[in-house]
């Protein structure tokens, strides 16, 4: 009994490593060692600290990622609370004892790695409200009662992140969770409403940001307004890219990088540094591969018989797909600057991880998309 | 918990709206890639030119100028190689021993090192400092011995501007040195050209011809990064050398001159009297120019500031003189052109006991004793003041001053080429009544008459007014430049005399006076028909002779410097076949057959010998061609 019990758990193995999704794995690896690529040329083209331990990392996570996927999606489920708890109080902590880095204060110490949760809401949070409404009956979901719960999951630790202070990240998990209620199937009018309230209110909510958000909302309607101070992040990123052209400079030839006049280009201009090295051609083929890599997860969410299984993939992909925009749109000028990496190419421990998290999940749905969800 | 019927539905509803999300995700896709199409394809051009004028900045460097040649095709103007010390602070380990080192092995006072810390902190690290900018050669080969001592440290070898005759060019060239911010702000093409270190003429012909001569910059084309560090070298532009500008004067007898003049103040012109070539225009006492290419001392400027005898002025063209009598033959032949007197006219000078009085002033001849009777030529060969009173009173100032300005005096003779020079000034009862206010008075035709009074000129001018008489009587346009081109106006022989017999029996009577017995420069004559030539003397007060002064009758000598009388002479030359004309003054010399007219024997020997290579030179040329 026993023995067979471990054959047929060897047998399990086997079948959850053929269960798994290439497609969606190879494109992870692809795009990570994309990222390699990049970060290596960020580093002037020789291996350094980046380079190093984004290295490092993405391996790390991507172990993690298939770890996490050979995981029941049962387990998942059960730890969807949990998990979102532990994160509220890893933000609580954050408040109290965390290291602040310029003016903002973030990170957590775990003395090995330094960690962001503010990070891993963005995932944590979809899986809370995944299982929140997986339980619910249909003419349920709108009632007062979930709304009102559903809200205060997501304005929790949207006003813990706010206080760091770091309002894109929290700008961020909000969109995560608002996706989650929109799959959910809360009602139109809810979310015609409150954009509604969201214009009217702007010019309000405008006047409560802190100086240096204001300047980034100005700069964003006008870059030309301070070339050399607030406009000149997005200036030197619009002519990165478009002096990048069809084809792109070329491969660790990017002047705009290579001689310093790009910002922050490990983390959030990434994408800036990639397309004037590769062009259009490049950053359509990026796009493609995040494209496909989002296809794979709406795909694996629509097989899965379980609705948190489907719930979670769908709302997974959706803001992913929402946090890429954001950051493209962001160094290509169309938004202001707000701090959001591009998941996986950025430089980031944190980003990461979160998405490797997201990713391993989503894996794990595929692997277990037969198993349902009582 | 959750029965089929309401899963199925909740499910459909998941799937409609995961329908509406993956078409709005289309659209937004669309929305980036077209973004990134309108960046990167459109919009391409402006974003490169962009990245271009981001990453890649321009060096200029100094301009290479103009050489200025004699006429014989030598450098009088040119360039040479300094030995500079450059440093860039941030390739130095350490600043501090570095610099005390070169401070050690270059002996620097403590105020240049001063300095030089001074300049090290107001530019950035990667700026390069210039420790030294004319090393001599000892100093240079010392810093090159101890190269290995001194990391970061670069002997540079650059351009930089040189005068080779030193202070014999110095007046008509002017001098080179660092550009001020007020030669930045007047000159269009010097502010175009600006770069650190750029030198522009200050005065002179460096100055007036400055835009022919400063060349273009040559171009350093660099990478640089965001903070302005240069990466890489792009490309280099070779610059073009400034224009070579070509003069008429000869080297040869510009240095005699220089040496007739040691230890004077005075000028010496010379003429070619049908080209109007200058040969040579100097003044004295003069200051080598190399001296301003690097900035002069504060001292030696002074030195040359207070000098008495005025080593800044240009006394062959802003030094106004009285003429002296060197005027008389301006006098005489106005006379002569205006049927006032014959030749024959005679006067009886009575000497220092019967001078001419009118109105109760007296106007004595410089002799003592009288000449006893003259007439023109004996007058103008012993200078006899008492006739040309006479002459003057009958020709009145105005005839006069309308034949001294046809002959060139009053007037600029480089029209233009000079800022510093002088008009001169030849009065009239018109220029009076205007300028002063008040009537012309008889006794100032007199004194007129013997180059007195108001009557100012210039060494050049005088030199001019000599070659048009020794040329016959023709407008001649003194050159010093050497061009091509042919300037219809200026190179038509137009005379100034109505009849040509008034010139010919002027020219005789300068010939008298220096190659007679009893003329005023008999002594200095040469008798060789080669060299023969022909001048006037002339001893221009400048005070008035009381009767005190009379009676002394001092020596030059016992007078005190600056009551001295200038001394002047004008001639032209070789008497037989005229091609030379000359004027010499000296400042405060005393009398001018005994001072100036010397100089002109050992100058025409000079002129002279150089005629025939300056004339060969010239079909050799044309022969080349």
């Amino acid at each position: 009994m026993y023995l067979h019990s471990r054959l047929e758990n060897k047998g399990n193995f086997f079948r959850k490593i053929k269960d798994l999704d290439f497609i969606l794995l190879v494109s992870i690896l692809l795009l990570g060692f994309i990222s390699l690529a990049t970060m290596y040329s960020t580093d002037g083209g020789e291996i350094l600290f980046h380079t190093k331990s984004h290295f490092s990392k993405f391996i790390i996570f991507t172990l993690l990622m298939l770890l996490i996927s050979f995981l029941n999606i049962r387990f998942w489920f059960s730890i969807g609370y949990f998990g979102y708890v532990i994160v509220i109080g890893m933000l609580i902590w954050t408040i109290n004892f965390g290291i602040t880095v310029s003016g903002s204060q973030r990170w957590i110490d775990l003395y090995f790695i330094n960690i962001q949760p503010s990070e891993l809401m963005k995932v944590f949070i979809i899986l809370c409200l995944a299982k929140f409404f997986h339980r619910k009956r249909l003419e349920n979901i709108n009632s007062f009662y979930s709304v009102i719960i559903s809200l205060i999951i997501i304005f929790l630790p949207m006003g813990l992140v706010i206080i760091q202070p770091d309002l894109g990240t929290s700008i961020l998990i909000s969109i995560s969770g608002i996706i989650v209620l929109w799959f959910a199937g809360l009602n139109h009018k809810y979310f015609f409403y409150s954009l509604l309230i969201t214009v009217i209110s702007l010019p309000f909510v405008i006047s409560f940001l802190k100086p240096y958000q204001k300047i980034r909302v100005l700069t964003f309607l006008n870059p030309d307004r301070d070339p050399l101070g607030a406009g000149y992040q997005i200036i030197q990123s619009k002519i990165a890219v478009g002096s990048g052209g069809l084809f792109g400079k070329g491969y660790l030839k990017g002047t705009q990088s290579y001689l310093e006049f790009l910002p922050e280009k490990h983390t959030d201009f990434i994408f800036t540094l990639f397309s004037e090295e590769f062009g259009f051609v490049g950053s359509v083929f990026l796009l493609i591969l995040y494209a496909l890599i989002i296809y794979r997860t709406i795909k694996i969410g629509a097989i899965s018989r379980s609705y948190f299984a489907k719930l979670f993939c769908y709302s997974f992909g959706a803001s992913m797909f929402v946090f890429i925009v954001i950051n493209m749109s962001m160094v290509l000028g169309l938004l202001p600057i707000v701090g959001s990496p591009l998941p996986i190419m950025s430089y980031g421990g944190s980003s990461m991880l979160a998405t490797m998290i997201g990713f391993g999940i989503v894996m794990s749905a595929k692997i277990h998309s037969q198993q349902s969800i009582a | 918990m959750i029965d089929q019927s309401d899963n199925v539905i909740k499910l459909n509803s998941i799937n409609r709206r995961v329908f509406i999300l993956a078409a709005a995700k289309v659209i937004i896709l669309g929305g980036i890639i077209s973004r990134l199409f309108f960046l990167q394809v459109k919009e391409n051009k402006k974003y490169l030119t962009l990245s271009d004028k981001n990453r890649i900045r321009e060096w200029k460097l100094p301009p290479i100028r103009g050489d200025f040649k004699d006429f014989f095709g030598n450098t009088i103007a040119g360039n040479f190689e300094a030995y500079q010390l450059h440093l860039i602070p941030e390739q130095v380990e350490n600043f501090r021993y570095t610099i005390n080192r070169i401070k050690n092995i270059l002996e620097l006072s403590d105020n240049q090192f001063k300095r030089i810390i001074k300049k090290q902190k107001e530019i950035k690290p990667w700026e390069t400092l210039i420790i030294a900018d004319n090393l001599n050669w000892e100093n240079f080969s010392k810093i090159n011995n101890n190269l290995y001592d001194l990391n970061g440290v670069k002997p540079i070898i650059s351009i930089s501007r040189n005068y080779p005759y030193k202070e014999n060019y110095t007046h008509i060239l002017g001098y080179v040195s660092q550009a001020n911010e007020n030669d930045i702000l007047s000159n269009e093409i010097v502010k175009e050209k600006f770069v650190q270190g750029l030198k522009v003429g200050k005065i002179g012909l460096e100055k007036t011809f400055e835009n022919d001569l400063i060349g273009s910059n040559s171009i350093e084309r660099y990478e640089v990064n965001a903070y302005g560090r240069r990466i890489s070298q792009l490309a280099y532009q070779q610059g073009d050398k400034g224009k070579s500008i070509k003069l008429t004067v000869d080297t040869e007898v510009q240095k005699l001159a220089n040496k007739l003049l040691a230890d004077k103040s005075g000028s010496i012109c010379v003429i070619d009297i049908f080209t109007g070539h200058v040969i040579a225009m100097q003044s004295s006492p003069s200051f080598d120019p190399n001296a301003f290419v690097f900035g002069i001392s504060q001292d030696e400027w002074q030195l040359i500031r207070n000098d008495p005898m005025k080593p800044l002025v240009n006394k062959s063209i802003s030094g106004n003189y009285s003429p002296g009598s060197t005027i008389k033959p301006i006098v005489a032949l106005s006379a002569l052109e205006n049927d006032i007197i014959n030749p024959k006219f005679t006067i009886n000078c009575k000497g220092h006991k019967h001078p001419l009085e009118l109105y109760g002033q007296t106007y004595h001849c410089w002799k003592k004793e009288g000449h006893g009777y003259v007439d023109m030529r004996e007058a103008m060969k012993q200078s006899c003041d008492s006739y040309f009173y006479e002459v003057a009173r009958r020709l009145g100032v105005d005839k006069l001053s309308e034949t001294a300005k046809q002959f060139g005096l009053g007037a600029k003779v480089f029209d233009g080429l000079f800022s510093n020079e002088k008009n001169g000034l030849v009065p009239s009862t018109f220029w009076k009544k205007n300028a002063l206010g008040s009537n012309w008075l008889l006794g100032e035709t007199i004194i007129t008459g013997i180059g007195q009074g108001y009557i100012q000129t210039t060494p050049i001018q005088l030199c001019l007014m000599t070659a048009q008489i020794a040329n016959g009587g023709y407008k001649l346009y003194p050159k010093l430049l050497v061009e091509n081109t042919k300037d219809e106006k200026k190179d038509k022989f137009v005379p100034l005399v109505k009849n040509p017999k008034n010139i010919k029996f002027i020219q005789d009577a300068i010939f008298s006076s220096t190659n007679e017995i009893r003329g005023t420069s008999y002594r200095s004559r040469i008798d060789n028909p080669k060299y023969q030539f022909a001048g006037k003397t002339g001893t221009a007060q400048v005070k008035r002779i009381t009767e005190r002064d009379r009676e002394l009758d001092l020596k030059t000598s016992e007078i005190p410097y600056e009551e001295r009388d200038h001394a002047l002479y004008v001639a032209f030359g070789p008497y037989k076949n005229p091609r030379y004309a000359i004027s010499i003054l000296i400042e405060h010399g005393g009398s001018g057959g005994k001072v100036a007219a010397p100089l002109a024997n050992t100058l025409f020997k000079k002129i002279i010998d150089r005629h025939e290579i300056r004339k060969n030179y010239e079909t050799n040329k044309y022969l080349d061609i």
